[in-house]
């Protein structure tokens, strides 16, 4: 392979410069400045910080509260991240199976990804409305008393249907992508080894799948983690209650609504250490098992 | 030509300069939107009209939490507006953070104006003043929890609307058998908790319901009498005599105005939008209490919010500030502001006002939150000083919700709002500390 070389050692610096900065301004910095107040206790409007030390860390992590919101948002970010690989991986073998008016279903399939989180949240909220929904109407049919934002279950089951067909689509396409660049010939060759389609997906396709899974592991952890905020503000309509909400929302919710910003740095930077903590060990044990072909 | 040009630029220069000197330009941030956004645009429209020296802005900063999250982000990089919309349950924050703010008081006395304390409602005057009665925030947009009642539900049932509890409970029987849901409401916190005290007559919190200092402030939600209010709704609701469907406020009054339900607990400001949407005609009485409790029937302390004048700018910009308090609390603008938006008046000369031109003729209910305002005070309905109580009322949501969802009792539910309450308020007095 031929390998670029620059004339100068500055330059390369140069052209990262803008990159950078962007990075440190906001990521860096940050992050600097939660980790900074999540020593202290301040009065929001900033007259008076007392340094607590540890204290902001242990009153939330033996919070009782804290840790069943931490519990729920492990349960949604697997079933989230569960359900819509699986459905966009089902929907994406199906499609292109398709000969005939393919590119329609596909764009129909990827059209969703479209939808801005809020809207989706509105669109799902209407469906699991208490008096006029029709997915409330339709479990009636089956004897099930639907009662989202009032049954901790029921919401939860909500949310994590609205979050998951937000996904599908994006899961749908890089799936979709990945199978086309399986060569024909590979295919070929299986069909005459093996007649059993399943089999044949299992044991060819996808490992040649895996790293297109490995990548939508992570950002699907990472949606249902931080960018379903949008979808659960609107299902829990501003009032959290008893509702299932994730980790993300409290921080949202006691930092901007509640003004507790020790309390709420503290939890963000609980939040970084998580994450930090599953991409190493995404990347140590489960990119080995990952082929790259 | 040179010179011409020059001279030209002066003199545009110089005609800039002095338009600058003449008007005077402060913002109001606000959390209001839609329809009592638009009148609050409108409000400001005429202050800029009805004089020269000051030009007001105002800039919807999305809802109540948004508005008062965004003014102090802005107080903390030096760029906060002259008035902040702060609600009810926010009020601790801003008057808490000593140097934040200039009372209203201070702010409208300074510029040569005069303050009458009496000037203003009852039930309004003591929820932004300190402990002294001074006015620091000035009551702008104030609403009050009542009744309302669905009355073709009650003549079909043959009844009269409860004034008590125990008149409720008399009725309800009979409402259910008429087919009607008899009661929802769309507050637990607001409607049941913070005003049962109120309206009762019973201590919310130590510390003068926490007017006195921040310094060991507890919650009062064990008291018995609160552990009765609410052990009587979860009874009821497994009677079917209460609905409830969850902390959502529309998802419960949707109830009321699809005729549903006989009686709903809703704010006074409630009432212009509920003459679009109700489907039956309405009237509407005061948040019933107990009569099992001594001295109830007191006045209800307010809902909505407050405008606060805040600190760090310039004496020509809080003369301006001055100046629109108090245009905004003469009774033109207040009994415009009232009709327009279903809110009560502020002040008594503007309720006068609104009474002799008739308008409660018109719109009986518009009265009645006003009414229960003026309600003589008791020791306890005065209002509440409670820091971080936007947490505190989370905490009461989802215990509530976990009361009805069968997931606590009452007793539990409100022992863990007291222990969890109780601990932001500890946390609360550190920060101000």
């Amino acid at each position: 392979m031929k390998r670029a070389q620059f004339s100068s050692s500055l330059l390369p610096y140069l052209f990262l410069a803008p990159q950078l900065a962007v990075i440190f301004i906001f990521f860096y910095w940050p992050s600097a400045e939660a980790i900074r107040s999540s020593f202290f206790l301040e009065d929001p409007f900033g007259f008076g910080s007392t340094f607590v030390g540890f204290q902001n860390y242990i009153d939330t992590l033996t919070s009782p509260e804290y840790l069943g919101i931490a519990a729920f948002t492990a349960l949604f970010t697997v079933l989230v991240t569960f359900f819509s690989l699986a459905a966009g991986l089902l929907l994406a073998v199906k499609a292109d199976k398709v000969i005939r008016g393919s590119s329609a279903y596909k764009t129909l399939l990827i059209s969703v990804y479209a939808i801005a989180p809020p809207v989706a949240g509105l669109i799902g909220m209407m469906f699991f409305d208490q008096h006029i929904g029709p997915f409330v109407r339709l479990a009636a049919l089956f004897g099930w008393e639907m009662k989202v934002g009032l049954n901790y279950w029921d919401t939860t089951f909500a949310m994590v249907f609205v979050a998951v067909w937000k996904q599908i689509p994006y899961n749908f396409i890089f799936f979709l992508s990945g199978l086309q660049s399986i060569p024909a010939s590979v295919l070929e060759a299986a069909v005459i080894d093996c007649r059993n389609g399943l089999r044949r997906f299992w044991t060819v396709l996808a490992p040649l799948l895996t790293p297109t899974a490995f990548f939508l592991l992570i950002i699907n952890f990472t949606y249902a983690l931080f960018d379903t905020f949008g979808v659960i503000d609107v299902m829990v309509k501003d009032k959290a209650a008893n509702n299932p909400i994730t980790l993300t929302y409290k921080v949202y919710m006691d930092g901007f609504r509640g003004n507790d910003l020790g309390g709420s740095s503290a939890q963000s930077v609980i939040l970084m250490v998580v994450v930090l903590v599953l991409t190493v060990f995404q990347f140590r044990f489960l990119e080995r098992r990952v082929h790259y072909g | 030509m040179l010179k011409k040009i020059s001279l030209a630029v002066t003199a545009i220069a110089f005609s800039a300069t002095t338009s600058f000197a003449a008007t005077t330009n402060i913002t109001w941030w606000h959390g209001m939107s839609g329809k009592n956004g638009e009148v609050i645009n409108e409000v400001a429209k005429k202050f800029n009209a009805a004089q020269t020296a000051c030009a007001i802005t105002p800039v919807s900063k999305g809802t109540y939490e948004e508005a008062l999250a965004a003014g102090i982000a802005a107080f903390r990089s030096g760029e906060q507006p002259n008035i902040l919309q702060v609600f009810d349950a926010g009020a601790a924050t801003i008057i808490n953070a000593k140097g934040a703010v200039i009372p209203a008081e201070d702010l409208i006395l300074k510029a040569g104006h005069k303050f009458e304390r009496d000037a203003f409602l009852d039930g309004i005057r003591y929820f932004y003043a300190d402990q002294s009665g001074k006015f620091v925030g000035m009551p702008f947009n104030s609403s009050a929890p009542i009744m309302y009642i669905n009355t073709d539900a009650l003549k079909k049932a043959g009844v009269e609307a409860p004034k008590t509890w125990e008149d409720f409970e008399a009725i309800a029987p009979k409402l259910k058998e008429a087919g009607f849901v008899p009661l929802v409401q769309s507050q637990l916190t607001w409607e049941f908790t913070e005003n049962f005290f109120s309206r009762n007559n019973v201590q919310f919190a130590s510390n003068n319901n926490g007017y006195e200092t921040t310094e060991g402030t507890t919650l009062n939600v064990t008291d018995p009498k609160l552990e009765m209010m609410f052990t009587k709704l979860k009874d009821w609701a497994d009677k079917g005599w209460f609905g409830y469907y969850g902390a959502g406020w529309s998802d419960n009054q949707k109830v009321f105005e699809e005729n549903k339900a006989a009686l709903w607990i809703g704010s006074s400001g409630s009432f212009g939008g509920l003459q679009k949407t109700a489907k039956m005609p309405f009237s509407a009485d005061f948040l019933p209490y107990w009569g099992s409790i001594q001295g109830a029937g007191t006045n209800s302390f307010i809902g909505g919010a407050a405008l606060f004048a805040m600190a760090g700018k310039p004496d020509a910009e809080n003369n301006c500030v001055a100046d629109f308090f108090q245009f905004l609390t003469s009774p033109e603008i207040q009994a415009y502001y009232h009709k327009e938006t279903g809110y009560v008046t502020v002040t008594k000369a503007a309720y006068e006002l609104a009474k002799k031109e008739g308008w409660y003729n018109e719109k009986p209910v518009a009265e009645v939150g006003i009414k229960q305002l003026m309600l003589p005070s008791g020791e306890w309905s005065k209002g509440y000083r409670l820091g971080f109580y936007p947490q505190i009322r989370e905490i009461m949501e989802r215990e509530y919700n976990r009361i009805f969802a069968n997931e606590t009792s009452v007793k539990d539910g409100l022992e863990t709002i007291k222990k969890e309450g109780d601990a932001l308020l500890a946390r609360f007095a550190k920060t101000a500390g």
